[in-house]
């Protein structure tokens, strides 16, 4: 069986996030990258399909800063190409990309079974990118993924999804299809760092220029903000004891205790 | 996928090391069972030092791999210290092993897992930003030079180290230590956003690739600036220092704070005028007792208790476990994130124990001089619910608070 996970660099929130002084984006240069965490869980799906079902898989990433790490990470995991395309643009919206991962996957001339990807990214949460994909290459989609079952033949796959309320649905799809992973079966596995940097000297990352430049987006971003601070809260200051006091009195005069 | 480099199976590196010196030594084992008996979960262990030698002696070693008893080996140097045969159990046996074992650990706890990911990733265990490391000094009345915005050559390099960084009691702990350094004077400074976690629990894990990916990246900012000796806050970082450093080329001297300050004890002293009506029994740290002793002539343990009773009104007692005895506080070799499966294995949490000695040897207050421990045991003691009869405080806040604290800067 020969899968494909695609995944994407998001911002890392242990950082400050600083907006760009044309307020239309964020400050890349004091951003760091990391890998979208769905992402984690769908390339952890595809290693453990390949060692219970044998197989090939690729990992393919839209280049961004921090992006060789997660792509040696996922070589030191047990993927076996790790891809990346090169856009030399910035940032682009979920349209753009689908179309660009499109083309560029057609381009690569394999016939993929399984195309696994993070239902949505911590940036936009938008959980496009599937959907997106399978409309351009008219497969079927399925998202909120929890595990996929193919069949021994590899005609077709069970993909059980998690859906709210507590519920499971399972369904049946013929291959190719695009599946959307919330959760892999397993949380995403630790890989000693030795392994990684044993995949840096022996695995290479190939790298696919765009196949065309993209058609700009026909939205525009208006503005790009943090959420304005109002005056709602009162911050209560002093020792512990004292703020314990301030706050039961607080209780006290509000009538919660 | 990675088969470019023959893999070497344990019996063959178990085999190989039985060829050595250290390994015939480790063939001599005479299975008196000490090692087991003085391990501190040595009761929780399917194969403890003792059977794992056996095992071995039978070639049976794929089991011991799979047991997991040594996910559950602290690095506390207690069997090592009381083998009758002077085997390297902590230094060189169990390393071997608990290699093994961490590369064939299909499921790693979830907390030690994230903890090597952040200490990668970040620099520190607990995933906060590197860039705040050196926030702490925002609340520091007396000046810490970091390196970084003045780069002149200085006397001492203090690497604070991860929770001393970042936990608000670890922080309290820094800002007593600065306060110290400079009343005595010490030309000091830091590293700040610089600095990385100097590694220690992912070595003795078996981790080494971590291990060895932040000893060269604190190598090459050693390099950028001119020091004369390192002290260092973390006693892990301490033994790391003086155990895996010398591997890679540094022979730069290196103190742990608490030992560096007892050596300025005679400057120190007309500084200690606030008395402290406090009992007081210390925790004699793994990193700064046996893991010493068996490498340098000397512990650490009379320096801590020279400190302490330098200061007037303390009275010092003992636990049952002092010096060389002393019973880890359960954080070293990764325990610091096993917590949640020591406990899912019925385990008693050895700072819990610790706590519970310190009250029975009629101390008010439990003295540590390790990075780990304040968080550890202050847990511990809300866990019993003995927060009206203990408390912990660090050595270095101690002789702070005798000093006047903030006030008399």
């Amino acid at each position: 069986m020969k899968i494909l996970v695609l995944i994407k660099m998001v911002l890392d929130t242990v950082e400050e996030i600083k907006i760009d002084p044309s307020g239309k984006k964020v400050d890349t240069d004091a951003a760091r990258f990391i890998l979208n965490d769905v992402d984690n869980h769908a390339v952890e799906e595809a290693i453990l399909l390949k060692e219970k079902y044998g197989g090939h898989v690729t990992v393919l990433a839209v280049d961004a800063p921090e992006i060789d790490d997660a792509l040696f990470t996922a070589a030191a995991k047990g993927a076996d190409r790790i891809i990346k395309v090169t856009t030399g643009m910035e940032q682009m919206s979920t349209q753009t990309m689908a179309k660009l991962l499109h083309s560029a996957i057609q381009n690569m001339n394999t016939q993929f079974d399984l195309i696994l990807t993070g239902v949505q990214a911590s940036d936009d949460i938008d959980g496009e990118i599937g959907p997106s994909l399978a409309a351009q290459f008219n497969l079927p989609y399925i998202g909120m993924a929890v595990k996929v079952l193919p069949d021994p033949q590899g005609r077709s796959t069970e993909v059980v999804t998690e859906l709210g309320g507590g519920l499971y649905a399972s369904y049946r799809s013929s291959l190719p299809v695009i599946v959307g992973i919330s959760a892999a079966e397993k949380p995403p596995r630790y890989v000693p760092i030795m392994k990684v940097r044993m995949a840096m000297k022996s695995k290479k990352i190939e790298t696919i220029p765009a196949p065309a430049p993209p058609p700009g987006s026909k939205i525009d971003v208006l503005k790009l903000y943090k959420p304005v601070v109002t005056g709602g809260a009162a911050m209560i200051t002093g020792t512990p004891e004292q703020i314990a006091d301030n706050l039961v009195k607080i209780f006290r005069d509000r009538g919660l205790s | 996928m990675m088969d470019e480099q023959p893999k070497s199976t344990v019996q063959e590196d178990i085999e190989r090391l039985f060829l050595l010196p250290e390994g015939q030594r480790v063939l001599s084992c005479i299975q008196c069972g000490t090692c087991a008996g003085t391990c501190p979960h040595g009761e929780y262990m399917e194969y403890t030092p003792r059977k794992i030698i056996a095992m071995l002696r039978a070639g049976q070693i794929d089991e011991v791999i799979n047991s997991k008893s040594m996910l559950k080996c602290l690095s506390c140097y207690a069997c090592q210290l009381k083998c009758p045969r002077g085997i390297k159990l902590t230094d060189v046996l169990l390393p071997i092993i608990k290699g093994k074992v961490f590369e064939s650990i299909v499921e790693m706890p979830p907390d030690l897992q994230r903890s090597f990911e952040n200490t990668l990733r970040y620099g520190n265990p607990m995933g906060e930003s590197p860039k705040k490391r050196a926030e702490w000094t925002k609340n520091s009345k007396v000046p810490v030079r970091i390196l970084k915005e003045n780069p002149a050559p200085v006397d001492v390099l203090w690497i604070v180290e991860c929770y001393p960084s970042y936990h608000p009691r670890g922080i309290d702990v820094t800002l007593a230590t600065a306060r110290t350094f400079h009343r005595l004077g010490i030309d000091f400074a830091i590293l700040g956003e610089e600095e990385r976690c100097i590694g220690d629990c992912a070595g003795y894990f078996g981790e080494f690739g971590l291990q060895e990916a932040l000893i060269e990246y604190s190598l090459n900012i050693f390099r950028k600036y001119k020091f004369n000796r390192i002290v260092t806050s973390g006693s892990h970082a301490f033994n790391t220092f003086q155990r895996w450093y010398p591997r890679y080329d540094f022979n730069i001297p290196v103190h742990h704070a608490m030992p560096f300050i007892a050596t300025y004890i005679d400057r120190l002293k007309p500084f200690l005028k606030k008395p402290l009506n406090y009992t007081v029994t210390y925790h004699d740290p793994c990193c700064l007792g046996r893991c010493v002793g068996v490498s340098l002539p000397e512990c650490f343990y009379h320096q801590p208790r020279i400190l302490l009773s330098s200061i007037p009104g303390i009275k010092v007692v003992e636990m049952v476990h002092h010096r060389e005895n002393s019973i880890c506080c359960g954080g070293g070799g990764g325990g610091m994130w096993l917590d949640t499966y020591f406990k899912a294995e019925g385990m008693e949490r050895l700072s819990e124990r610790v706590v519970k000695e310190a009250v029975a040897a009629g101390a008010d207050v439990l003295a540590v001089s390790c990075d780990y421990e304040i968080s550890r045991f202050e847990d511990a003691v809300k866990v019993l619910g003995l927060e009206e009869k203990i408390k912990v405080k660090d050595i270095m806040e101690l002789i702070d608070e005798s000093a006047g604290g903030d006030e008399t800067l």
